[in-house]
Formats: structure tokens, sequence, C-alpha cells
């Protein structure tokens, strides 16, 4: 091993290889998810892996963590071959895992919850000075000394909960970190604060192995980069050799052109518009209105009242007032029954939790919202619905067996796909959708940004909130950025940066607009 | 349960989707026309109940006699109206513990009313007025009132049976009009008229079910109540009139109770809520909402029947009966878990 000592970049020095898989295999039935693939982490190293939905990111982690058995290959920790491990003898190995869903009980106190399953005791009845002492030193390591351990779980925001998660995991002195799309409900700055710390326990000697679909913070965090594609390893080298575009190039396996569709459309009469509309815990009223053949992008900082936004214009969530009409046409507000009888159609972000009917088929799911239409009295006419579902779902190149398999057997993108048919099906006017892309990977993302810009292109108005700023910034024709609930500024999309974008959504004096009904 | 009825990819029985052949065929797990297939979300139920009617008709040659048949329609019919109700209420994950009460108090009304000279008809149709108000009551609590509804039901439980016992002051109300107890006991085309109403209950049950917007509604409440609001289903109406259609039911069971003994017996009822529960999950739903089929609470409805007809025929001790009839339900829901478990992403 030559040592050349490259001036600026960071060269991992001969690292000790903490976790060597060799020859990795796993097959679901008929389906290869994992086809000869072969890893290394080192101490040290920050080791980020890429590719696609069902590229077997998921495979891989669930084997290392011995969640799932391989059917074939070499697993090795520390020069040590470990077999097919169970997950607790993969956790007494050195490995420990932060998912991307928490793993922490919300009704249960943070020190109850990191040492849960170790808890001090002594014949069967806790002791709870021990158990805060050894807590408040899990949560120093993390930066958490300010965190009482004896908080609900459930109270925290997300980041500090991913935090404890950390502390948890930590706890058991892992070697090897792995981290699961730990971003994905964060805030850009909880995002930053959790890359540093992350480096931080790099530089401690951990080897670390980063799943995320940001590309941006692979670059900023990896020093190695793995990339699957289709279940089989297509190369494993330093992250410096990729750039952005070559780095999308090798998950996908082709080069995606532009992902974002043009912005040539005729833009129309307004189709929506929001008056004094003030959602619970806003600061002042929303107003905006959104005309036809526009993208509208919302964007602004986690917690700024985004979503909350949508749900008051859909009627999902009481109101303090205010007026939602669409095409002129006054919507009654607090049901959202009503909204969608009026032409709105929203697309939750919560996928699982919020959109999806989980025990029902891929059909059933995407007719449901337009029942009324395909039925007379009140017996649905299942050959139109059929029909519908055809040319919806057709359109979308959904990729199933049937219709009738049940909808939470199809992947993320696809079952984004599920959603969008059943609003196309409503004919709505105005489509807002929260956070279309998340979980999705890039090549869905490309066909769903196509949908929204056609759909935009055929005359509806678009609304699309996201915390993914070049999503906002390449879609949409104008963004209105939130703070506080309320909309504290507009901007052009063309031109606009991202950092025009952040500034607007955190400064706190607000020098901007719309500043008159504060009082 | 998969049936291998043959072994051909089935055909366009699958409503073929266009854009699905985007990848290698090959590698899809191939389409084979199940049981379930024909018969919808209630296949399981129906196959165990072939099962034992086949063992029966061995075991007693009394079994498959007319007259075998017709006695145990007459004894399942009853409690299979019920358990139909039921079966709406389960599968939007909710529950209803007053089914056997309200079966109770409707019967009573009913007589009260036929015993002071009030004419067939009003009375009947005073007993259903009552179930319907009693299940739209326990909807309202549950649908707007968002309380828990094995609460709220268990309160009527106990609300209504009191009712009855100080309506009847606890003695049986009779004598009823001999026309009235035709109702129940009296047949048409050689078979008994409660077999024909359990039968247009569970078929018309069935149709709404999988064919009406209404029927959507239901299973698509019981999936998951939050993503069908924001799809624009009503959710609090669906919830009402599903307990207003238990309440309903209930009344059906409680005049026909009536009508079969002729007489207003305050206890009618005690203890169906549980036995409508398990037909349901013998029948293959889910307590957890979105699960299941009116044939299927219907064939729950006859096997634990036809298990208790046939203890009766092999003079089987009933205390045996019980303890085969439990260790079915576990075995119904073990079998549900397992398959959940095999069947991908649930």
């Amino acid at each position: 091993m030559s040592a050349t000592a490259d001036a600026g970049t960071r060269t991992a020095p001969a690292a000790e290889v903490v976790v060597s898989l060799r020859g990795a295999s796993k097959a679901y039935g008929p389906i290869q998810a994992l086809d000869d693939v072969t890893l290394e982490l080192r101490a040290g190293e920050v080791m980020c892996l890429a590719g696609e939905n069902g590229a077997g990111k998921s495979t891989l982690i669930k084997i290392l963590t011995g969640a799932i058995r391989r059917d074939s290959g070499e697993y090795a920790v520390d020069g040590r071959d470990v077999g097919s491990p169970s997950p607790s003898e993969a956790r007494d190995a050195g490995i420990g895992v932060v998912y991307q869903e928490l793993s922490l009980l919300p009704d249960l106190s943070v020190e109850e919850n990191l040492l849960m399953g170790q808890l001090p005791a002594r014949r069967g009845v806790t002791r709870p000075a021990e158990l805060r002492r050894r807590a408040a030193a899990m949560l120093e390591r993390v930066g958490l000394d300010w965190l009482d351990p004896g908080t609900e779980v459930g109270t925290l925001s997300l980041a500090v909960q991913q935090l404890v998660e950390i502390a948890k995991v930590l706890g058991a002195s892992p070697k090897v970190l792995i981290f699961d799309e730990p971003t994905t409900a964060l805030s850009e700055s909880e995002t930053k604060a959790l890359l540093a710390r992350i480096h931080q326990l790099r530089d401690e000697g951990h080897a670390i192995m980063y799943v995320s679909h940001h590309l941006e913070e692979m670059f900023e965090i990896g020093d190695r980069v793995t990339v699957l594609r289709d279940g089989g390893l297509v190369t494993s080298q330093p992250m410096s050799d990729f750039d952005h575009d070559s780095l999308i190039a090798s998950m996908v396996g082709r080069k995606i052109e532009s992902l974002y569709p043009a912005t040539s459309r005729t833009v129309g009469d307004p189709r929506l518009q929001v008056r004094g509309l003030l959602p619970e815990g806003a600061a002042a009223p929303v107003s905006f209105e959104v005309r036809a053949g526009e993208i509208v992008g919302i964007a602004g900082l986690l917690g700024s009242g985004r979503s909350e936004l949508l749900r008051a214009i859909f009627g999902a969530d009481p109101v303090h007032g205010g007026e939602i009409e669409i095409d002129g046409v006054r919507v009654a507000g607090g049901n959202p029954r009503r909204a969608v009888q009026a032409g709105l159609g929203l697309l939750t972000e919560d996928r699982k939790r919020l959109g999806l009917l989980l025990e029902l088929s891929i059909r059933e799911n995407a007719s449901l919202a337009h029942l009324d239409e395909i039925s007379r009295f009140w017996i649905v006419d299942r050959k139109r619905e059929r029909t519908i579902v055809d040319r919806y779902l057709g359109g979308l190149k959904l990729r199933a067996g049937s219709w009738e398999q049940p909808v939470s057997s199809l992947s993320g993108g696809n079952q984004q796909k599920v959603l969008l048919a059943r609003w196309l099906a409503t004919h709505a006017k105005v489509l807002m959708f929260d956070e279309p892309t998340k979980g999705v990977d890039v090549g869905a993302k490309a066909e769903i940004y196509k949908v929204i810009g056609d759909l935009a292109a055929q005359g509806l108005g678009v609304v699309v909130v996201s915390s993914y700023l070049p999503e906002v910034l390449g879609l949409a024709d104008r963004v209105l950025v939130m703070r506080e609930g309320t909309v504290a500024g507009e901007l052009p999309a063309e031109g606009a940066t991202e950092e025009d974008v952040l500034a607007l959504a955190s400064t706190s004096t607000s020098t901007t607009t719309s500043d008159g009904a504060a009082s | 349960m998969r049936f291998l009825k043959n072994n051909q990819p089935a055909p366009a029985a699958a409503g073929a989707p266009a854009g699905a052949a985007a990848g290698a065929p090959a590698e899809r797990e191939e389409r084979i026309l199940t049981f379930g297939d024909v018969f919808g979300r209630d296949a399981g139920g129906l196959i165990v109940l072939l099962v034992l009617f086949g063992g029966m008709t061995l075991a007693s040659s009394e079994f498959l006699t007319g007259d075998n048949l017709a006695n145990l329609a007459r004894q399942v019919a009853v409690f299979g109206i019920i358990a139909v109700g039921q079966l709406l209420v389960i599968l939007t994950a909710g529950i209803d513990l007053s089914v056997g009460s309200v079966l109770g108090l409707t019967g009573a009304i009913t007589a009260e009313l036929l015993v002071h000279g009030v004419g067939i008809v009003p009375a009947i149709l005073a007993g259903m007025a009552a179930g319907t108000a009693i299940g739209l009551f326990n909807g309202t609590l549950v649908a707007y009132g968002k309380l828990p509804p094995f609460i709220v039901t268990l309160g009527m439980l106990g609300i209504a049976r009191g009712v009855v016992l100080v309506l009847t002051d606890a003695s049986t109300v009779q004598p009823l009009p001999e026309s009235f107890g035709n109702i129940a006991n009296g047949d048409i085309l050689g078979l008994p008229n409660l077999l024909w109403m359990f039968l247009a209950v569970v078929a018309i049950a069935s149709f709404v079910l999988r064919r009406t917007v209404f029927g959507r509604y239901v299973y698509a409440v019981g999936s998951n109540p939050e993503s069908a609001r924001l799809a624009g289903v009503p959710v609090t109406r669906v919830l009402v009139a599903v307990y207003a259609i238990a309440g309903l039911l209930a009344a059906v069971g409680g005049v026909l109770f009536t009508s079969r003994l002729n007489a207003g017996v305050p206890t009618a009822g005690t203890g169906y809520e549980l036995n409508a529960i398990a037909a349901c999950v013998i029948g293959g739903a889910s307590l957890f909402g979105a699960k299941g089929g009116a044939f299927g609470a219907a064939a729950g409805a006859l096997i634990v029947g036809t298990l208790n007809n046939g203890g009766n025929l092999l003079a089987i001790n009933s205390f045996y009966l019980q303890i085969i009839i439990g260790a079915l339900i576990l075995a119904a829901v073990a079998f549900d878990q397992w398959q959940g478990r095999r069947s991908p992403g649930s």
C-alpha cells in the first residue's frame, strides 16, 4: 500500500475492515433480491449505500442485522465468521442499526426506552436512581445532556427522538452503525446536525453505513459508496469518483436526461383561491391562488405548517376562518367529502397511515374516491370501475400482476401511483401533493414529476409541498415559502436559489412580505 | 385457503391489467384460479362447513334428513341473522355486544304490544324501530362521541336487558295470537320460513357489501378510517349506519325468536352476542376490520349450529361441544394469522 499523501483528499489510512460480507445472495421465491454482493465496512469510514427502490438495499441491511438469513455467502465481523446470526447475535457481534421508523415506545420515558431489556433492577424491582444515571450518561454521548431522562418520548420532536434512538444503539457499544434513511423526517438544520453527529461517530472509530435517497447527503457524508442495482453489486468506490449525475446514472443504469418536466405551459384562470385561511397554529391568515396550468410549490422548514395548510384547504382539520373557492365556487369547509365533490384532491405525505387501505385490493384503493360517479342507485358499476382503473393505472405504467392483489404488496413508488390514479379518476380540478416523492426511487420520481407536469398542462391547478428544495424549484412555477404556519413570502421558481428559499423560511424578523395581519 | 381448481393461469377473470406486462412475465407469481376468487372474501368458512356436512352425513344416518335439516335451519336462523349484523360492525373494526339484549328487548316490546291488542304488523314494526333506534344511539356515541365501541355496546347490553326485565317484570309475555306464531313456524315450498328469511338477509347483506358504494365504504372505514375520510368517504355516517343495521337485524331476530316460541321471553338472546362474534370469526372475519363477508358469517353460524345439531344426534355431551366450538374459534384465528404472515406485505 503506497503511502501517497494527496493534499486535500481524506484517505482512511489502511483502515481496519470490521465487516466483511462476501458473495451474499438472497432470493424470495423466484425473485433474486440480492445476488452475489460483496461489501466491506471499515473502521473510521462512512460507506454510503445507493440504489433505487428494489435494488436490494433493505435486503442487504437485513442480512447484516440478522433480520433475515442469506442463502449463500460469508459474513465476518472483525475477521471472525459469524455464520447466519440472529438479530441479537448480530447486536452482540457489534452491529447497531438506526432505522427509518424509530423503534422507541412513545408512551414510556426516555430512560426506560434507552435501557429497555436491561433495566437496572434488584430482584425484579427497578432502581430509579441507577436508571437515571446510566440514561444520562448515554444521552451525553449524543449531545442530549440537556434532556431530562424522565421525559415521555412521545412529547419529543422527531429529531430528538432520532438522537435518543442513536443513544440507545450506542448503548450496546457497537463497532458498526447502520443508518437506514435517518433524515426522512428531519428538517434541513436537523439533518445537518445529525450528519455532524455521524461524522463525529466516524472519527471515534466506528464503521458506518449510511443509506439515503438524498444524494446530497451522501456526497456530504460519504467516504465510499456502494451502488446496488436489481440486487447486484454495480460498484464500490470512493465517493470522490462520482458526481451527482454519474451516481444517478450508476444507480439507474441509464442516463436520466431531465428529471423535471418542461415548464412551457399556458397559465389560465384561477382554479383554487384561498382567502384569509387561518389553520390551527398559524401566525397570520393565508391567501393565495393557483391558476389553471400552474404548479405552485410550497417550501418551508419542517414544522412550518406546510402539511397543515394543505389539510386545512382540504377540510381535513378545523380552521379559524377563511374561504376556499374552486373555479369561483365556494367550498364549504371542514369536510373532506365536500372538498372531493368540489374537485379537490390531496395526496397525503404518509401513504400508509393517511392514504392507502392496506387490506384492500389495488382496484378498491384506486376507485374509492369516485365510487359515487360510477354507481347508480348506490350499486357500483363494476365494468365501468374496471375500465377506469385500467385507464388510469395503465396510463401510469403500474407494474402489478393483477388489480386484485392487495395494495400492500406494491413498492412505495407503485403505491403512490395507485393514490395518484385515485385522484385522477375523480377528475379533480385542483390536486395537492404533499411530499409526492418521499420514499420513491429515482426512476419512479421522474415518472411522478412527468405526471404532475402533464396534469398542469391539462389545465389543472397543482400544489406541491416538498422539503426537498431542488424538487420544489425544479417543478414549480412559483414557490410559496412558509414560516410559523403562514406564508412568509413568494418567489418565482425560475432564478430562485435554495439559499433564497431558506433565507425566507428561517428569518424570524420578517423583512419581506405580508405582515399586515400580524396583530 | 388456496384451492387449485385448475392449473391454468386465470384468463380474463383477473381483469388483465393493461400496463402490467412491462416486466418479464415469468418473474410474476403465477395466477391460479382460487376458491377465494369465486367466493370472494368469505371462502374459508364454506369449506369447513362442507367438510362438516360430509362428515356428519357419514357419521349419522339421521343427519341428512329433511326433518333434521329443517330443524337445524330453525336453530341457526335467528342467531345467523344477528351474526350478519354483527359482521357489518366487525368489518368497521368495531364490535356490538348489545345485540343479544336488543333481541330480548325488541322481542319483548313486540310481545307486550300484541298482548295489549295492537295489530301484528304495527307491533312488529315497533319492535324493529326500537332496535334501529338503539343501534342509531350506539352508532352516534361511537362515530360522533368517539367512544370505544366495546364500552358503548357493553353499556347498552346492560341497559337493554335491564329494560326488558323491568318491562316484563321478568315473566314470560303471553298468550300471543296464533297467526303471529305462524310467521316463524310456517313453511314456504317445504322449507321453513325462518330459513327463507335467513337466506334473504344473507343474500341482501352480501350484495350490499360486494356491490354497493356503502359496502365499499364499510371495508374502507374498517381498513383505515383516516385514509378513508381523506378520500371523501363519509366515515361517521357509515359508522352510524352500520350500528343501526346491527340493531335492526337484532330486532328482526327478536321478532322471529318471539314468534317461534309464540311468547315474549325476558331472557331471550342472552349470550347471543358472543355466539354472533364467534360465527363471524369462524367465518373468516377479522376483529381488526376490513376482512370477512356475509357468506362467511352465515357459514360460521351454520358451522356452530351443525356442531350443536350433530352433537345431539351423536349423543355427545354438550359440555364437550362448548370445548369444541371454543377450540374452533382459536383454530380459525390461528389459521388467519398464519395466512396473513405468508401473504406478502401484511
